[in-house]
């Protein structure tokens, strides 16, 4: 049958999952695909999904690595619900990751991985290809894909175990094939990646080309899709996860005050890349410091910002619990500076590599006494670059510590990213009082109600401040019950007036309706996709997320009171739902996730119809 | 920037913040104060350019009672402050200021790192080996068998050694002195502002509430000359009313002789800049009932200084890359979409 006669069908959005051992190159693949896709001019979300052992049992079931791919003819936010096609290169990851797999979708295997031997580590009694119900569930091509690409590379001067390591180049060029994806942008990226050993380039570009010459000369492939590009505003384009997009925007952020940015931090996953990024980039006066535990982390990023930089922390949820009694000293303080949050799965050490959204009363509420702090949350990848600066630009303009969640599922997620000119962003306007005359370090603004950010090595204006209370203006220590209480309404009245700043809330969707979905973070793709899919199916609902979760919008109350009813969709227990029924006496309904996963758009779209039958 | 400045005379007045000072009356904290009120302005330092950061304890006060920039920071967090600080701004002369419970108990961490990572602080512990502000509980550096309200039946933990600590954390500069040594404080003060790197200065402090007399054997007039050695570097270690006593190395152990009886040859001589700390080592472990207390500088050598070769890095890279932060937007793979 030659390709001519095959049958070539459009496809709207294609979701595909490459998965294998944690050495199969599944991330590469998966990358690879992303940016051919994105390149092509299709919109693109991907996810990777790894183990948190570095080097878990070889085709083992806690080995399995895998990478999540979504692109598609329109604007899409999630990285896909259930795959449309799922290439396996084990026993192990074809165990682990089956159920995921559409009902009748794709299933690539290859069929030389499933030895007795890796059969037995995957707890496999028989092997599952020959399983016939297999094959009438999905359409199954169980491919030799290691022998195949042995035979592709039999003239390149390589030694066998390098050979075999190619085969993850074979499978992406067969999907390829199937896709009608052009070859060009990975064989460019080869050519460069392996530009110091030729043979190796040599040997992934054969293996990429005789992947995609299998599903063009095998009849066992009889469909080939195309999916066409997706109208995206005009610029220019790149793939950025939402680790390097915060690093960028923490930077930005520095550059746009002409400022030292400090970064310090304690290695944790998921945030850890943040500091690899920030530690490359010291030409942009970029002070970066790997403390000796998150306690350090917190109090350095303190001592800086008294300094006068740029200060910021990042860590994960359990480097929260032990960063807290610092934080709560910058409370005090007044001090501007940045920490974030990237979520994973807890309590405790919990799931390290896994997403969850869990942390949100912590940041709020996770201090002794009454603390409050600004609190804003990213709602994708790319969303991280501007938050961190718009983190920065409420830290300073309000002399307060800013948080910033993120998550597993942004920090690791991958998705187009319009780049930027710094020209374009607003400076970030900081002063730092010089006049010693009238001088009170606790003095009040009169509209945002800061205090004066004065920087030791001010002649003059020596003064001395501490986690004990304070009389107001002054700032000496005071015991007296009205100071105390005037002090802690301030700081509360500081963080409240920060909502004047902020930019009206949109609303998806009708003004009025049955049903508000409300969100925040991370889960923005899902909702907003199943906000929309519903509307196409004449459901009367909208769609409100939250990017500011401390001081929450003045006008989320008259929003919430316009709509029969409300569901918050979030990756914990109800945290937000909890929030906004104390705060508007709102009977919201909590819809809550704790796998480690992100929501699927089917699992928001469903709870929407359930609760509008 | 404070050239102008510097030529200005500072005075012990203008280091005297306007609080009352709330210590009990006869605390050793007092004494400390008033030296470092005195050698301040000494240094030539601009005011302005020196901070003050303290955890939480008696001594953490000390930044109160300063006219000096300053933070009353929190329980044994001085030193991550003070890291930070420096980071951010290396010109400023940054004090830490903390105690046996703060510096070795709660924040014992920090302040091994501190010293290892030669943050260039000066970090000033009072040593009064009792919790003096929660009223009287063990530390980390009571003797074996002290009763104190937490243990009334006599302390059952071992103390730690304080310069021993500091030696195993690498510390470049090390010394130590007693609250009412007042020109040898002012000695060993001075010497720590002025070395580059972190300097730990020890001081035996007395709290009159709660462990009165535990430094009696080296305050004490009477008893001092006895049971102190002070450390000069280059000379050999005498000690006693007459310096009629001295250290001799008996294979790996220190012992104390007559002068007379052996000859002053046979004597440790003290070097302070010792490329290995052996012989402060060696120093850190006398002490009563069978050694006196050696005081002054165990240690002082020169080391890469943290915050100088942060600001190296960043100078280098400055000289190599231009501050652009769009070849770092554009990292990796880009399109455009037309």
């Amino acid at each position: 049958m030659s390709a001519s006669a095959r049958t070539r069908d459009e496809l709207q959005q294609v979701t595909v999952l490459f998965c294998g051992d944690s050495g199969d190159g599944m991330q590469l693949s998966g990358s690879q695909l992303s940016t051919t896709s994105a390149v092509y001019g299709n919109d693109v979300s991907t996810l990777p999904d790894y183990p948190s052992e570095i080097r878990a049992p070889a085709g083992s079931l806690a080995g399995v690595s895998a990478f999540q791919v979504h692109f598609a003819g329109h604007q899409i936010h999630t990285p896909g619900d259930n795959p449309d096609v799922l290439v396996a290169m084990n026993p192990a990851s074809l165990k682990v990751t089956l159920p995921r797999l559409k009902p009748g979708g794709v299933l690539i295997s290859d069929r030389d991985a499933f030895s007795e031997r890796n059969l037995a580590k995957a707890d496999y009694t028989t092997n599952p290809l020959d399983d016939p119900q297999l094959g009438s569930s999905y359409r199954l091509h169980p491919v030799p894909i290691s022998s195949l690409t042995l035979k592709a590379l039999e003239a390149v001067d390589l030694k066998h175990a390098a050979k075999r390591r190619c085969k993850n180049f074979f499978a992406l060029g067969l999907v390829y094939w199937l896709y009608a994806r052009p070859l060009e942008q990975t064989l460019a990226w080869i050519d460069n990646k392996f530009a110091g050993h030729p043979p190796v380039a040599e040997a992934n570009r054969r293996a990429l080309q005789a992947g995609y010459n299998y599903g063009e000369t095998s009849e066992a492939f009889a469909v080939q899709w195309s999916v066409p590009r997706a109208p995206v505003e005009a610029g220019c384009y790149r793939m950025i996860n939402g680790n390097e997009a915060m690093a960028l925007g923490l930077v930005s952020a520095a550059r746009l005050a002409q400022k030292a940015l400090v970064y310090s931090s304690y290695p944790i996953t998921p945030a850890s890349e943040v500091l690899h990024h920030l530690s490359r980039w010291k030409h942009l006066d970029v002070r970066s410091i790997q403390a000796e535990d998150e306690i350090a982390a917190m109090g350095s990023t303190i001592g800086a910002a008294y300094g006068g930089a740029f200060a910021v922390t990042g860590t994960s949820g359990p480097g929260v619990c032990l960063k807290s009694e610092a934080i709560n000293l910058a409370v005090m303080l007044e001090l501007p500076m940045v920490i974030f949050n990237v979520q994973r799965g807890g309590p405790s050490t919990g799931l390290p590599t896994k997403t969850e959204q869990a942390d949100l009363l912590q940041a709020l509420f996770g201090r002794n006494g009454e603390s409050p702090i600004p609190v804003l949350a990213a709602n994708s990848p790319a969303d991280c670059f501007a938050v961190a600066i718009e983190a920065f630009r409420i830290a300073v303009r309000h002399t307060t510590p800013v948080f910033v969640l993120s998550e597993g599922y942004l920090a690791n997620g991958s998705e187009p990213w319009r780049i930027p000119s710094l020209h374009d962003l607003a400076a970030i306007e900081v002063q730092h009082p010089v006049e010693p005359e009238g001088f009170q370090p606790y003095s009040r603004d009169a509209s945002t109600l800061a205090r004066p950010w004065v920087l030791p090595g001010t002649p003059g204006m020596e003064y001395r401040m501490g986690g004990l209370e304070k009389r107001p203006g002054s700032g000496s220590v005071s015991y007296a019950p009205q100071d105390h209480e005037t002090m802690c309404r301030l700081r509360a009245d500081k963080v409240e007036r920060i909502a004047a700043f902020l930019p009206a809330i949109e609303v998806d969707g009708p003004e009025r309706a049955a049903l508000l979905v409300l969100g925040w973070g991370g889960s923005y793709g899902a909702a907003a996709a199943a906000v929309q899919r519903s509307r196409n199916r004449g459901l009367a609902v909208a769609h409100v997320h939250l990017r500011y979760l401390n001081p929450l919008p003045s006008e989320l109350g008259e929003i919430l009171s316009r709509y029969d009813r409300v569901l918050i969709p979030e990756l914990n227990d109800g945290q937000l739902a909890l929030l906004i029924r104390a705060r508007y006496l709102v009977d919201a309904v909590s819809f809550s996730k704790l796998q480690g996963r992100p929501f699927t758009i089917a699992e928001i779209e469903t709870r929407i119809e359930e609760l509008l039958s | 920037m404070n050239t102008v400045r510097e030529k200005i005379k500072l005075t012990r007045k203008d280091f005297v913040s306007d609080q009352d000072v709330r210590w009990c009356p006869g605390c050793g904290d007092n004494a400390i104060l008033a030296q470092m009120q005195k050698v301040l302005p000494e240094l030539g330092v601009p005011r302005e350019n020196i901070v003050m950061i303290s955890g939480i304890g008696c001594s953490s006060r000390f930044p109160y009672y300063m006219n000096t920039y300053g933070i009353h920071a929190i329980h044994g967090r001085a030193p991550t402050l003070a890291m930070g600080l420096k980071c951010a701004r290396p010109e400023l002369q940054v004090w830490v200021i903390t105690g046996d419970g703060d510096g070795l108990a709660i924040g014992g961490n920090h302040f091994s790192h501190a010293l290892r990572r030669n943050v260039d602080i000066n970090i000033l512990l009072f040593n009064n080996q009792i919790y003096g502000l929660t009223k009287g509980q063990v530390s980390p550096t009571s003797p074996l068998g002290t009763k104190t309200r937490s243990s009334p039946d006599g302390s059952i933990e071992n103390p730690v050694n304080t310069i021993g600590v500091a030696i195993g954390s690498e510390a470049s500069f090390i010394a130590r002195t007693v609250d009412v040594f007042q020109t040898h404080m002012s000695g060993v003060l001075k010497r720590a502002a002025e070395h580059r790197g972190a300097a730990l200065v020890e001081i035996a402090q007395n709290c009159i509430i709660f462990n009165d007399g535990a430094w009696a054997h080296l305050s004490d007039p009477d008893k001092r000359l006895e049971n102190v050695l002070y450390l000069e570097h280059g000379k050999p270690m005498r000690f006693g009313k007459k310096e009629e006593k001295g250290i001799r190395l008996n294979g790996f152990t220190p012992e104390v002789v007559e002068v007379a009886a052996v000859g002053e040859d046979q004597l440790l001589v003290h070097d302070e800049r010792a490329t290995e700390p052996t012989l402060a080592y060696f120093l850190s472990r006398m002490g009563p009932p069978h050694f006196p207390t050696p005081v002054g500088v165990f240690r002082a050598v020169h080391k890469p200084v943290y915050s100088e070769l942060l600001m190296r890095q960043v100078k280098a890279a400055q000289t190599q890359r231009p501050p652009d932060l769009d070849p770092l937007f554009r990292q990796g793979e880009t399109w455009v979409v037309s």
